[in-house]
């Protein structure tokens, strides 16, 4: 049985099921309030869940269970008194040790937490970055939505800010470098391509069993990073589009990743009216259009880049995915063939398997 | 002392009250003030910058106010969740 925690515009959506049918709701929560982003901490089974209230502001919750109360972080917020507030949660990942969580939020912060995800601090080094003045907001927002933990070593964490690029840490947080080279913003001019931080990345992965090698997913390229997200070399040729938002990485081939391409920046959606996912498995060189099972026919959907998730490794690797239209796809066979799990929920933000 | 209502979650957060005394020279002084006392709510109304959230409505008296509104000890304020029609949620 499969469990995916499913963030929408109007609540989280809890479905099990096994790949090849069908999923069932289960469980519905914070009906009608945005859920950005529902983790399940595999340390301790708990639940984790952002929420952004219209009216109230971006909080984190816990659960044990999703039909229990859940309970409000505390900490979830800026230094009182400055000029910025919290805008959103975007991401919330455990790290390498035992017990800490991440959280990443727009304008560009990361909270750390060491108890389960009850309480939160700010990580004042990246706050207090000395270029943060310069950083430049994505159309999302300032959005800190990726979390890159090094498998074995807590202290060595990769970040990706849209629209001010990846850093890195080797000392848990305590300073941060940024890993750009090579990166290139088509959207700026030629001559600023070098010195720009103004880099808009849309998704970043690391493969667990060969820690160096990266996968990103930017605004506008692919690219892979063979030494640890210091410097990216762009494998989007073979795509129809090389824009786009979500991607995924088999964990049990470090050559692997997988994209859903949409149309262009200025059309954001699944080209000619057809869902399909590309699969590399040698680390970039080709893709493979993997599309059996998906909409091929006046399908033009959005899929947001928290909205790809993936369960298992080789060839069970099990692949989600939602789509703004309120469509679940699944594939139980690695992207071989596609399954429709759920249509008719809200627009859906986040998708992530339980571990 | 001027009178704080509340309606809906942020009356469940505050201990499920609806009025709530308080004194404060402004908006501002009385909501954090009501902050300060209901540790439950912080942050709901107010954000980190002090401003009332973009959606919240504070009435004075049935008359729209800010954060900077002056408020007497006889007034009463109203804390509603705005009318938020043609927003895309």
């Amino acid at each position: 049985m499969t469990e995916l925690l499913v963030g929408t515009r109007k609540g989280l959506f809890v479905l099990e099921g096994e790949p090849g049918s069908s999923f069932d709701v289960t469980t519905r929560a914070f009906e009608g309030e945005p859920v950005e982003y529902v983790m399940r901490d595999s340390r301790t089974g708990r639940l984790l869940a952002s929420v952004t209230s219209a009216f109230y502001g971006p909080k984190i919750w816990c659960a044990d269970d999703a039909s229990s109360d859940w309970r409000q972080a505390e900490g979830v917020a800026l230094p009182d008194g400055g000029d910025a507030a919290l805008e959103r949660i975007w991401v919330i990942v455990a790290a390498e040790d035992d017990r800490t969580l991440y959280a990443g939020g727009d304008p560009g912060v990361l909270f750390e937490s060491r108890d389960g995800g009850e309480s939160w601090r700010l990580n004042r080094s990246l706050w207090e970055h000395p270029t943060r003045p310069d950083w430049q907001a994505g159309g999302g927002g300032l959005c800190l939505h990726s979390i890159v933990p090094w498998p074995g070593d807590p202290n060595r964490l990769a970040l990706a800010i849209s629209a001010v690029g990846v850093w890195l840490t080797d000392d848990g947080g305590v300073t941060w470098r940024h890993g750009n080279q090579g990166l290139v913003p088509r959207y700026m001019p030629d001559e600023s391509y070098e010195d720009t931080i103004d880099l808009c990345v849309h998704d970043l992965h690391r493969a667990p069993k060969r820690p160096e090698r990266m996968f990103m997913q930017f605004h506008g390229g692919v690219y892979r990073s063979d030494d640890a997200g210091e410097s990216w070399t762009d494998i989007g040729a073979g795509l129809p589009s090389d824009f786009g938002f979500p991607m995924v990485v088999d964990p049990g081939d470090p050559d692997s990743a997988y994209v859903i391409p949409l149309r262009s920046d200025g059309d954001r959606v699944t080209a000619e009216g057809r869902v399909k996912v590309y699969e590399t498995r040698d680390a970039g060189a080709r893709w493979t259009e993997r599309g059996d099972g998906l909409p091929q026919q006046d399908a033009y959907l959005t899929i947001l880049r928290q909205a790809f998730d993936r369960a298992g490794e080789g060839s069970a690797l099990e692949l989600y995915f939602g789509a703004t239209s309120g469509d679940l796809f699944g594939s139980g066979d690695a992207g071989a063939t596609w399954f429709t799990a759920a249509g008719h929920l809200p627009p859906v933000y986040s998708v992530r398997v339980s571990p | 002392m001027a009178l704080v209502r509340l309606r809906g979650p942020l009356r469940t957060l505050a201990g499920g009250r609806t009025d709530h005394p308080i004194e404060g020279g402004t908006v501002r002084e009385l909501l954090r003030e009501l902050e300060r006392s209901q540790p439950a709510m912080s942050g709901w109304i107010l954000d980190e910058r002090g401003r009332v959230r973009r959606h919240i409505n504070v009435f004075v008296n049935g008359e729209y106010g800010t954060s900077e509104t002056p408020v007497g000890p006889d007034d009463r304020i109203d804390v509603l969740p705005a009318i938020s029609g043609g927003w895309s949620g």
